[in-house]
Order: structure tokens, then sequence, then C-alpha cells
């Protein structure tokens, strides 16, 4: 059977119709993974027994016609989330041996709505790249083409779920994270509102642009996954307590009338033009369905790169400073003194990104500098915050490409840091005003995926959910497997 | 245009405890100053009269709990991630001799 092919929808329908079991779906990941696997370098653990002990117990509730949408359904997590007793290495050496003692929130509510987790994704070293290749356990490679990356930093969870190697699995998205390598792999990625979903047990970058969110190959699907994640947690004191909607219901509303903006300074002369002719297709399908197209401006969104490259370092310079060598993670060999254990332990665990990140970090923080630097991203921050305000005063949601290519060649450009934070052009703005955005994939080019962007609103992933939904239903673009992993 | 020398470099390494080795310092020279030079661009944005965002959401805050113990005790289990332990206290070098 070649269940590895349907959605988390269709799986759901065929487990509770006992058409297929969860131990057999469970186990037919398992040997995807097996046959798959090593040259993606996808998965960086697979918990096999406990897929298989899971399953079973799915496998009971189902039997009893005690199943949610999500029973018996397996994924997988990025390895930045904590997971109760097994290895979470956020793709660094200074948490190679760190056992995590707990489940983060997310983790917990997938596991308590019935899903099987098969295991921990691969991804940028604590989630500081766009492309995969930081991790400590080595790059990930685009199904694609293998000489590729998958985009980053959740390239482990995307390329998986585009290898139907699992139908979906956890990503997180500080500025494009979860979008840009669903875009550059084919698949659907789902970024919320931030504090929709607990940070509580996600290894935290930046705290005030880290969000959870999921990789599958359907709008439906995301939805499904984000209903059963999102809501109110007293764990982590950002969290919005805020009702979730029924997402998975609110997916069929006709786009009649739907205001759809043109991000124009997206439309800029560093996007490829093939990337701009997908887009501008998809937008001709919005069209049909009944929407308006008109063109937005956001005259400060060309400074969202380097706002960003300012306030994501100096918070992941402070959260890391937690990494000491003292109570959990890497330690140095015979270090000669307190000073030289902290400094050996960092300076041998931490990667070249992240001792760059965190010493950018330190430098706009540092007496002197901090006005302006760090003062100054956060007031042109908020500038980049009343463009979209004042743009959702006049359209329902903004569209754009997610990336400015295709997937890049592994390797490209690992020696200039600003040409790869550039890959993140169009996704960092949502991550600065703190909206939703989902990347659906809308085209080819040469053989390797493009990406749509939707953004919308705070708390407008109901709507974000019902475009990219109907979108697909008029499109297959989302049901392209790449060659040999049909 | 602002160029970071290697002492400047030095001495954000020193701030951020870090152990930064030959080869690598010349390649964090170039690099966090070509970074300092692009972050520079926001000088010229207009941010007169403009407050610095404090959370994405608008009129959030950080909220508050009553402040009681709600975790039970963990104390062994996250020990075992512990690099050194003795007694059930972490250890590190010497601090004073």
């Amino acid at each position: 059977m070649t269940v590895h092919t349907l959605t988390i929808a269709e799986l759901a329908r065929k487990l509770r119709s006992r058409e297929v079991s969860s131990e057999e779906l469970t186990r037919a990941c398992l040997a995807r993974i097996e046959q798959h696997n090593k040259p993606l370098n996808a998965f960086l653990t697979v918990t096999a027994d406990a897929a298989l002990a899971a399953s079973r117990v799915a496998d009971k509730r189902l039997a009893a016609g005690d199943a949610g949408p999500l029973t018996g359904v397996p994924i997988g997590h990025k390895d930045i989330f904590c997971t109760d007793g097994v290895r979470t290495s956020c793709g660094s050496r200074i948490l190679d041996n760190f056992v995590a003692p707990y489940d983060a929130t997310v983790v917990a509510r997938l596991k308590n709505a019935g899903t099987v987790m098969i295991g921990k994704l691969n991804m940028d070293e604590f989630a500081m790249g766009s492309s995969n290749e930081t991790s400590y356990y080595g790059p990930v490679a685009n199904p694609w083409d293998r000489t590729r990356v998958p985009g980053g930093s959740s390239g482990g969870s995307a390329a998986a779920v585009a290898a139907r190697l699992l139908p979906a699995a956890t990503g997180t998205d500080t500025g494009g994270s979860i979008r840009q390598p669903a875009a550059l792999t084919g698949i659907t990625g789902f970024k919320p509102t931030y504090g929709r979903v607990s940070r509580y047990g996600m290894i935290a970058f930046a705290s005030s642009l880290d969000q959870a969110g999921v990789l599958t190959r359907s709008v439906e699907d995301a939805a499904l996954l984000l209903e059963a994640m999102a809501g109110f947690d007293p764990a982590d004191s950002t969290s919005v307590d805020v009702p979730v909607p029924k997402y998975s219901t609110l997916l069929e509303q006709p786009l009649k009338g739907l205001k759809i903006g043109l991000l124009k300074e997206f439309f800029d002369k560093g996007l490829d033009e093939s990337n701009a002719a997908c887009v501008r297709a998809a937008l001709d399908v919005c069209k049909r369905l009944g929407a308006e197209l008109r063109e937005v401006s956001l005259p400060n969104l060309p400074l969202s790169v380097p706002t960003y490259y300012v306030v994501a370092p100096a918070e992941c310079s402070s959260n890391l400073s937690r990494f000491d060598g003292v109570r959990f993670g890497y330690r140095c060999k015979d270090p000669k003194d307190l000073m030289d254990l902290y400094k050996r332990s960092r300076g041998e665990g931490f990667g070249a990104e992240v001792k760059r990140r965190i010493m950018t970090g330190t430098y706009v923080l540092s007496a002197g500098y901090y006005d302006a630097y760090y003062l100054k991203a956060q007031k042109v921050r908020a500038l980049i915050n009343e463009d979209f305000r004042r743009a959702f005063g006049e359209v329902d949601v903004l569209m754009g490409p997610t990336t400015p290519t295709p997937a890049f060649a592994i390797g490209a450009k690992m020696n200039d840091p600003i040409t790869m934070y550039l890959n993140d052009i169009y996704t960092i703005g949502a991550n600065l005003a703190g909206l939703p955005a989902m990347s659906v994939p809308c085209g080819l080019v040469e053989g390797l995926p493009v990406g749509l962007q939707i953004i919308g609103p705070h708390f407008s992933e109901a709507k974000i959910f019902n475009v990219g939904h109907l979108y697909q239903r008029e499109t297959d673009w989302h049901r392209r497997a790449p060659a040999g992993y049909a | 245009m602002s160029t970071l020398t290697r002492k400047e470099v030095e001495a954000i390494a020193h701030l951020a405890r870090l152990a930064i080795t030959e080869t690598e310092f010349p390649v964090y020279v170039a690099s966090l100053s070509s970074i300092v030079a692009f972050i520079e661009q926001l000088a010229a944005a207009d941010t007169a009269n403009v407050e610095p965002m404090a959370h994405p959401l608008a009129g959030q805050v950080q909220r508050l709990r009553p402040d009681v113990i709600t975790e039970s005790d963990h104390h062994d289990k996250y020990q075992q991630n512990a690099p050194q332990v003795q007694a059930g206290l972490y250890l590190v070098p010497k601090v004073i001799e």
C-alpha cells in the first residue's frame, strides 16, 4: 500500500474505517526512513520502539471508537523541541549529549491528540541558518535535487515531509525557518501568530520572534495540526489567551470579495523572474476564485533584514548565555579555571554561525552601541509593524513570493553570511510584526519548487488556511512528489 | 563604514565568553565587519518620535503569576544531564584559591 503518499486528512479516514492500522502506518514510515534517510540526513534520531508502542495504544483507541482526527498519525519533531527521555540536540555539539527531562508543550499536546512520534529532525544549529548547513550533524539534502539545500532552519522537517518519509513534522520560524524550507521543498509550511502556540520546551533562539508551526503536504493538514497545538499555556509568559477556532471546519468560505494585497516591495529586482511568474500565476487562480487584487506598498519592509540581524542576534546572545558547561551540555576537557571552562565549552560546543550571531548580538548590546543599533532596530521594527497594520486596513491578506529563488546549491552561500541572510528577505517581516504566514507550493522552475506566501493580520490563521486550501483545490502543485520519492 | 579590528573582536569574544581560535579570528573580523556595515543602513531610517517596539502584539504585557511553588522536585533527573556532579551538587573548577 502506498500510504506514504497520503495526507493526514486521508490517513485519518483510513485509520477510522480500520482500512489501515496505526502500527502499519508507523512501520511504513520506519521502512521509508530506512530506505531514504541516509542520503537526505533528515532524521537525527529515530524512536522506532517508542513509536511502535504508541501506535498500538492508538490502535486500541481507534478500535474503541475513542479517536480524534490525529489519533494514530505518525509525525516527527524538529530537534529544537524537548522530548522527555529522548536526545534533544538543537543541531548543536553543545547539546549532543542532552536528554530532555520533559516534553515541550507542543510535543505534549500532539501526543495527547494521539499522534505517534517517529523521531527527531535535523535543523540548522539553534535554528540559525537558511540552508540546514550549520547543523553539527551535517547538511540535509533537498529531495528534489540532492546537491541543493532544503532551506532552513527546519530543513530536516521539510526534507522528510517532501520525501514522503512521514506525513507531517513540526518546525519553528524565527525569520522564515518554516516557510522558506517549505517553499524550497514543495510543501506547505505554516507559522502562526506570535503567542498562538506555546514556546515552552522549545529551545529559545530569539524570544520575541520564535514561533512554533508545522510542515505538511496540504493546508488542511496544517489546520488539523495547529488546532491541536495552539492555545493558552501558563508555562509560556508570552502565550496568548485567545480561543482557538476549529480551523479545519473553516476551510471552505468562498473567496468572493476577498481583498488580496500584492506586496510591491516583494516583486523587486532581487526576485528571480521565473519565481515571479509562478507567483503571478497563483494570484490569477485567486482572482478566478473571486478575490480582488491590489498592489500594496510597505515602504519600510526593505529594512526588515538589517532590523532582524540586530534584534535576533541580540536576543540569541542573551538566550544562549545559559550554555555554560556547568549544569548540562558539553564541557571542555581539563578546564584550568571557571573562565576557561565557560570560554572553551562554548567556543568548542557552538558552531561558526552560532558564535557569529552571539558576537553580533553582544556587540549591538554593548555599552556605547546599544542606542545606535538595538534601540534603533526596535524603532524601525515599530515602523515595519505600522506598515503592516496600515496595509491590513485596506486588504484581508497579503501575498507574494516566499523566497527570491528556488533552492540553491549546498555550499554556495556558506562563506558569505550577508548573501545567506538575504534569502529570508520576504519572510522576516512577518516575524518582526508577529504575523501568521504560510507558504504553499505554486510551481516548479527547472524541476525545483517555488512557494507562494500568504500573510494575514494577527490571529487570522483561519483566513490564511481558508485561502490556501481553496488554492490547493484548484491546483496540484502540493501533490507533486520529487522524482524517486513518489 | 565601520570596520572592526582584531582587538575589538577579541573584546567581544571575551564579553560573550567564547574561546576563538587563531584560525577563526580573521574570519570573524571580516564577517562581523560586513554585518556591522550591513546593519548600519538602519541609521538612515527616520525614527524621530517613534517608540521602540516592545511586543509584537499591541497592548500585550507579560503576565505575572502568583509567587507559589508549582513544580515538584526533579533534582536527580535534571542532574543526569550534568557534566560533573557530586552529592547532588554541580562541580566546577575551584573559583577561590
